[in-house]
């Protein structure tokens, strides 16, 4: 029997407010334990929660961007539970009626479009964090990140397979990230996804039963945690099991899922509407205001770029994966009207650099300023485009404008024609038997005369006269 | 001078003409308190360094002539308001140690306005009790009958001013907490209107339904303690915005043609004859003043105490979680692992009122459960406050009995649960609709036990409240009895 994947996934950002969801204390990560918190976020006796504004509004434009209804009237809800992060007991969060539902996303794997709905979207506050580390027989907790306000995404189980969820995942974050609600940091838990999975025999309409995978914290381990459960479902189902509903744990070290207490599963979180909060209500007025004030979503980028620049879907694609990139290659083809040259440059030379150095494009020393001029000087002739890699380089490392390394390095193209032709003398001079060859009809020998006189010419001669000159000599 | 048996309007004209210090004040207090305290236990904490310290500060104020009327004057705090650096207990032995690192906002107004603390009150755990008998500290007894109790949970605020152990005190009333006690110990109790006053930094017993309001020896006093604590607060989003009036200034007028109703679901067989007696004659009292009586009907009474104990329970069961022993409170000493620290936490650091409130609420929430008896008793609370808007279209206040019952003795109801919560049957309703309600002292029963009349109104309406409670008592000389002590 052929089994067809289903899922679905959870998302949980860490939305980029300055303050907590219900208090002043600071969202900053990374802090010593428990320093960024008050009376409230701590739960003590007596304290009340007032809402982040920006909080709100940036649950708004994530409900916006991925298409959902907004729901006029919002009320918190309470989720208890005991848990030593947990100071209250229990988590704010939205139950009966989230902020967004019924939205969609648009997806791209392989070249092939898909539609992914959306069930909803809500806010909710962050948990502390247990810490069982280097303290011997204690346990203890650090309440920094209690009260962080999240957004929680959920899909529908629109998705069907493994490269799926990863594409969905993927441009959902750069949804946030464009929307700058979330920094999408997948390492420090900015940015949580919880996929569910279930087979059904294919054709089936009926879904089967899921499992819920829990400590991913990467695309690689989502793609490899999910390729690792289809194959223990399907051989479950194979043998005549039957899969348990439950929440597996993906272990990175020896890449297997496993089940989590079940002590955990047993949860009746007794939701009611939370008092301490007056409902919220989100007019026409505030909606439209925000949604006048989004940002070009990474889809609509991709396609204006094709559109407006006439460079390929695939270096649109490439260019849209982050904001700032896009930016930068609108701002460089705004100096430098080619916008495929710009774009090889970018894709090829300028992410090579940032890859090595893992630096973001915000922090790049490079400006587009200096890339436009270094391009404009492979135009003039006044370097050649194997120099412009040097140059490229050394602005890279450097920050110092094209022309000043250019004239530093007396790296300017030798364009003088007698000059050129000295060298090719003495090419020529030094490989008789080669010119010989050459002229009885070994034509590919012409590369080799290129690469030596471009080489003894320490790579200034333009290559354009090169060529000219070199095959004028050969021919006589 | 017995300065410790006068009124805030009293003494506040005393000490802004200089015949008195504050310091006088807190001196014929603690007195007071050495004498009395043994006998009725009204308080949890004594601040009485702190007492001396602010009224040393209200005097030089009143000196430089930067003095409100609450400058120097001494009140008394329930103890489940928070107070920075003054352990505040809720009464419970689970917050035993609890010093917290903030101010209630009502506090940090009554500091602004230059009042000076004689301590924390005791109460029943949690707020939870009708006798301030579930407190896991002390006793304390009715100033009137040391036999009896003083109501509750308020009971510690309400015996004290009573006994002239403050001039005045703050209680907070989910149910009843503040009405019933000041019944109980003929004193002025009043609950504001839901969201009148904040609620940050009152430990929080049923959110939806908590209220702080003063215990004061007469109205005045009521009005004038309102002024300062009343208002919106940025740091409790269920507190409302609208404007604080004067309240001293409602008192003018008179009250010619006010309408008071008279719901006939309150008047029942079976209620306490002395009860109904004073009642009755108050009304009369009320009617020789010009005001206009009226039979009305609250139809939804019958199901206000079953739905008060669930939504109540219900929030109560979320709003105690947090006291799990992780963090601060009472922890057990013999836990094996994380979740049996919990439950012998729990265990042992709530009494069983609190427990058995935890556990109704806990089931009331359950799935299954939840649309049988939480969202049923949503449905009820709406019912009730339908009740309240149609009734207020044709009376201007309700006046009922505060309490089915003078004080009861000490004891009789502990081991009956249900016979307990039927103390709170005449106050509950004013919560679930969140309107304000004062009880003043309208009688004495026998054994000299004094007797509350409830005079209810509409949302952020005090001001007529506090006209008619006016209006009763320069007519009457009830308020101005004290218990011999």
């Amino acid at each position: 029997m052929q089994y067809e994947v289903v899922i679905g996934v959870e998302v949980h950002a860490q939305l980029l407010t300055e303050s907590k969801m219900f208090c002043g204390c600071s969202t900053r990560f990374g802090e010593r334990p428990n320093t960024q918190t008050c009376p409230v976020c701590l739960g003590l006796p007596g304290t009340l929660p007032v809402i982040n504004k920006k909080a709100v509004e940036m649950a708004i434009k994530t409900s916006l961007a991925t298409n959902c209804m907004i729901s006029a009237y919002n009320r918190f809800a309470r989720k208890n539970y005991f848990y030593p992060d947990l100071p209250k007991g229990y988590q704010v969060s939205q139950y009966e009626l989230p902020l967004g539902e019924n939205g969609f996303l648009d997806i791209d794997t392989d070249g092939i479009k898909k539609k992914i709905r959306i069930r909803r979207v809500h806010m909710e506050e962050d948990a502390g964090k247990n810490l069982h580390e280097d303290i011997a027989n204690a346990s203890h907790v650090d309440l920094n990140r209690a009260g962080v306000p999240l957004l929680e995404i959920v899909s529908e189980p629109d998705i069907r397979s493994p490269e799926e969820t990863v594409s969905y995942l993927k441009s959902l974050r750069d949804i946030l990230i464009y929307l700058e609600v979330c920094d999408g940091n997948m390492d420090e838990g900015s940015f949580r996804c919880e996929p569910n999975i279930s087979l059904r025999p294919a054709g089936s309409l009926e879904l089967g039963t899921k499992t819920e995978l829990k400590n991913i914290n990467s695309f690689k381990f989502v793609q490899k945690a999910l390729e690792y459960e289809v194959k223990r479902q399907e051989k479950t189902l194979r043998e005549g099991g039957r899969v348990i509903q439950e929440t597996r744990l993906w272990d990175t070290d020896r890449e297997v899922t496993e089940t989590m207490r079940s002590k955990e599963e047993a949860h009746d979180y007794r939701y009611f509407p939370e008092p301490d909060l007056a409902p919220i209500m989100i007019s026409r007025e505030w909606i439209e205001e925000i949604r006048s004030d989004l940002p070009e979503l990474p889809n609509a980028k991709r396609i204006r770029l094709v559109n407006q620049y006439g460079i390929p879907e695939y270096d649109a694609a490439l260019l849209i994966s982050s904001k700032g990139l896009a930016d930068y290659f609108e701002r460089c083809v705004s100096l430098y009207n080619q916008p495929k040259t710009v774009s090889n440059w970018i894709m090829v030379d300028l992410l090579r650099f940032l890859k090595a150095d893992s630096m973001a494009i915000e922090k790049c020393p490079l400006r587009p300023e200096q890339l436009a001029g270094m391009l404009k000087l492979i135009d003039k002739g006044t370097i050649s485009g194997k120099i412009a890699k040097t140059v490229f380089e050394e602005m890279y490392r450097t920050g110092k404008e094209p022309a000043t390394i250019v004239k530093e390095s007396g790296l300017t193209q030798i364009v003088d024609e007698s000059e050129i032709e000295r060298v090719i003398e003495g090419v020529i001079n030094s490989n008789p038997d080669k010119v010989e060859a050459y002229r009885k009809g070994k034509d590919k020998l012409f590369g080799f005369f290129v690469g030596e006189v471009m080489r003894a010419s320490g790579g200034k001669a333009n290559p354009a006269k090169v060529n000219d000159l070199l095959r004028k000599r050969l021919n006589r | 001078m017995d300065l410790h048996r006068l009124t805030i309007h009293e003494l506040s004209g005393m000490l802004k003409k200089g015949e008195i210090r504050s310091r006088d004040i807190v001196d014929s207090l603690f007195k007071r308190i050495d004498h009395t305290e043994g006998k009725i236990a009204a308080y949890m904490t004594l601040t009485r360094d702190l007492a001396y310290e602010q009224a040393e500060k209200a005097d030089s104020l009143i000196k430089s002539g930067k003095a409100g009327y609450l400058t120097g004057i001494p009140i008394a705090i329930k103890d489940n308001i928070c107070t920075k650096g003054i352990r505040t207990t809720c009464s419970s032995k689970i917050l035993e140690g609890l010093v917290p690192p903030y101010d209630a906002t009502v506090i940090t107004r009554l500091k602004d306005a230059g009042a000076v603390f004689t301590g924390k009150t005791n109460m029943d755990e949690f707020a939870m009790g009708s006798s301030t008998e579930n407190s896991a500290y002390a006793l304390t007894k009715n100033p009137w009958d040391t036999e009896r109790i003083p109501g509750g949970s308020s009971g510690g605020s309400a015996a004290a001013v009573s006994a002239d152990e403050c001039i005045a005190a703050l209680g907070s009333d989910t149910g009843g907490s503040i009405r019933q006690p000041a019944a109980c110990c003929g004193v002025v109790g009043l609950k504001p209107t839901y969201g009148r006053v904040s609620r940050y930094g009152l430990v929080a017993f049923a959110s939806s339904l908590d209220q702080i309001g003063p215990i004061t020896k007469d109205v005045t006093d009521s009005a004038m303690l309102l002024n300062i604590i009343g208002g919106h607060d940025p740091l409790d989003s269920t507190s409302v915005g609208t404007p604080m009036p004067d309240f001293t200034g409602s008192f003018e007028g008179g009250i010619k043609g006010v309408r008071i109703g008279i719901p006939k679901e309150y008047f029942i067989e079976g209620m306490d004859i002395e009860v109904e007696r004073s009642v009755m004659d108050s009304i009369s009292i009320l009617e020789g003043l010009g005001a206009i009586k009226k039979d009305i009907s609250l139809p939804h009474t019958d199901y206000a105490v079953a739905s008060y104990y669930i939504l109540a329970t219900a929030e109560a069961s979320s709003n105690l979680a947090r006291y799990d022993g992780a963090r601060y409170g009472f922890r057990t000493k013999n836990a094996k692992d994380l979740f049996d620290m919990y439950i012998r936490s729990r265990q042992e650091g709530f009494g069983p009122e609190v427990k058995r409130r935890i556990m109704l609420g806990t089931y009331a929430l359950s799935a299954g459960y939840y649309d049988a008896y939480y969202r049923k008793a949503q449905q009820v609370r709406r019912l009730i406050k339908e009740d309240f808007d149609r009734a207020f279209e044709s009376v201007d206040v309700i006046i009922t009995p505060t309490a089915p019952t003078p004080a009861f003795k000490t004891g009789e109801k502990t081991q009956d649960p249900l016979k307990m919560y039927l103390s709170d049957i005449f106050t509950i309703s004013v919560n679930l609709a969140g309107i304000p309600a004062i009880s003043i002292p309208c009688g004495f029963g026998s054994g000299d036990l004094p007797i509350g009349l409830q005079i209810s109104g509409r949302h952020f309406d005090e001001e007529t409240l506090f006209r008619l409670a006016y209006a009763f008592e320069q007519s009457t000389e009830w308020h101005k009895r004290r218990p011999a002590i």
